[in-house]
């Protein structure tokens, strides 16, 4: 079963949605946008890094991920603002990735499949990565769920039930490296943070609690892979576009019924 | 002496940056079921102090004692919570420790807000979110109240319900209340002490004593001028020099020519 590639392609997306839905919901609550944006231009020069030294490279791009994360977290708490920090260090980490990528004939050619992902592309061992990402994700905020909405609701009623707000938002940014590692191939560099904010976003429209919102959010990704898949196989379009062109089709729609 | 929820010595805090503490050597205890409330002029420290209490803050001298396992109940000065944020009264209730319906419904009811469960927070009425915040604050059964600012936003009718509510919820529980107010008209009414804060304690004392208190009248104005007579204190603030404004030992502000 797992030979057939559209088979294989369906399962990636449909792990990928796993960690996006709730993770997602997260970045639209506590305006993680650009924070998302930032990391997964990053991860371009972890596509170089895992090149040049020969090694998976969801180890190399998840690596550069985690490392910008726990940098942004170090200088904002030393008072530096946080979207200049995150502007200087995601566009030097682009900068740099690309240069390197020019001087790498291998990734030369294929850097394409990273900027704008190739799910049709994905492997047995690519399927493996994804998954295993996702679950990881999913638990961590399955686990602090209770915490991790108290924080994103409101830092100060959080202090004082004994959460620390610092915590869980170093692990907000940690699991968003890791869903950045996992989507690349998927859905490329560009367009991660879409599959994060956009069915989030749709589901906002429809969702009266914080859980809803996830679950709507994931079954909304959902189709958009299902729907994604299916244009890119009948109407030979790019298969990571039409994802989330997709989920912006729902947005819209969602937005114009549902709106309050 | 012992039996206090929670004791302050010679509490000093001094934000990052500022020359100056916020707040200078404070004493201050806390008993059981006793209503205290704490007034003083915008920027004066009330809600430095509350957090300095409640051991968010860190102290540049100075100690916190707190009842071992004290369990508070606190509404802070400025709760925001996003729109992008989808969120029901009775959901919201349930952070971070989920309650059942029951409970929910319960202390709804004793907040004088039945039947709000399903509401979004975000379509909430300023008295209805500042009801709910106290509910949500009332769900661990707190001994000890902590209200910073709890009427912000509240037309006249609204204060008064709200102090009315205060006093049944401490006569029913035996919860103490630590609660900042500008509200000095109910205030005066509805406390059993008075402390009146500017970076320092002027005074403090039953309603009657911090009332007649020369450094209270220095501060406020009579009472009977209530929050006109804050505003202009606010106002005198804002055009100061910081050179020209000094503090008498009874808080009175001596203007240099
Ligand atoms: N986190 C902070 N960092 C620096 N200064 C602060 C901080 N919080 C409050 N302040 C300053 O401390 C003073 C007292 O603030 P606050 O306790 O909020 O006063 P109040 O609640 O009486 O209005 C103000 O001048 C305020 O600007
Ligand atoms: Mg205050």
């Amino acid at each position: 079963m797992l030979d057939d590639f559209m088979t294989r392609a369906l399962l990636a997306g449909l792990g990928l949605v796993l960690a996006t839905g709730p993770l997602g919901s997260f970045v639209v609550w506590r305006r993680m946008a650009y924070f998302g944006d930032s990391t997964s231009h990053a991860a371009i020069l972890g596509v170089a890094l895992s090149f040049a030294f020969a090694m998976p490279f969801y180890l190399g791009t998840g690596l550069v991920a985690v490392a910008m994360a726990l940098a942004v977290a170090w200088l904002t708490g030393r008072g530096q603002g946080m979207d200049t920090v995150l502007g200087v260090i995601a566009h030097s980490a682009l900068a740099v990735g690309l240069l390197a990528a020019s001087f790498i004939p291998a990734l030369r050619v294929n850097l394409d499949a990273f900027l704008f992902g190739d799910i049709l592309a994905v492997s047995k061992g690519d399927l493996g990565w994804i998954w295993g990402g996702a679950v990881v994700v999913l638990g961590v905020l399955i686990w602090r769920w209770q915490r991790l909405v108290t924080a994103s609701v409101n830092e100060e009623l959080a202090l004082a039930s004994g959460i620390d707000p610092g915590v869980e938002r170093l692990i907000l940014s940690l699991t968003v490296a890791i869903t950045v590692a996992i989507a690349i191939r998927i859905v490329g560099a560009l367009l991660i943070s879409a599959m994060l904010i956009v069915p989030a976003a749709a589901a906002r429209a429809i969702a009266k609690t914080p859980e809803q919102m996830a679950g709507s959010a994931t079954l909304i990704g959902a189709l958009s892979v299902m729907g994604g898949l299916w244009a890119s196989l009948r109407l030979d379009t790019p298969a990571g576009p039409s994802i989330v062109a997709i989920s912006a089709v729902f947005y819209v729609v969602f937005l114009t019924l549902y709106r309050k | 002496m012992s039996g206090a929820l929670i004791r302050a010595s010679d509490l000093s805090v001094r934000h990052a940056g500022a020359d100056q503490p916020v707040l200078s050597h404070i004493d201050l205890r806390i008993d059981p079921a006793e209503i205290v409330t704490v007034v003083g002029p915008n920027g004066s420290g009330k809600s430095t102090l509350v957090r300095a209490l409640l051991g968010q803050v860190k102290l540049a001298s100075g100690r916190v004692e707190r009842l071992a396992g004290l369990r508070i109940g606190y509404v802070p000065q400025r709760v925001h919570i996003e729109r992008a944020m989808p969120m029901t009264v009775r959901r919201f209730l349930s952070l971070p420790l989920r309650v059942s319906d029951a409970q929910a419904a319960a202390v709804l009811e004793r907040t004088g807000v039945p039947g709000l469960e399903g509401r979004q927070i975000a379509a909430l009425s300023g008295g209805q979110f500042q009801r709910v915040l106290l509910a949500r604050a009332l769900l661990n059964h707190p001994q000890l109240l902590v209200l910073d600012e709890p009427t912000q936003g509240l037309d006249q009718p609204g204060i008064i319900a709200f102090y009315k509510l205060i006093e049944e919820v401490r006569a029913e529980t035996g919860a103490a209340v630590l609660m900042v107010s500008h509200d000095l008209l109910v205030v005066m009414r509805a406390s059993d002490r008075v402390i009146c804060l500017n970076g320092h304690i002027c005074c403090e004392g039953t309603p009657q004593v911090v009332s007649a208190a020369p450094a209270y009248r220095a501060l406020f104005g009579a009472e009977s001028q209530g929050t006109l007579a804050l505003y202009r204190h606010h106002h005198d603030h804002d055009h100061d020099h910081v050179a020209d404004h000094v503090h008498g030992p009874d808080c009175a502000h001596h203007h240099h020519a």
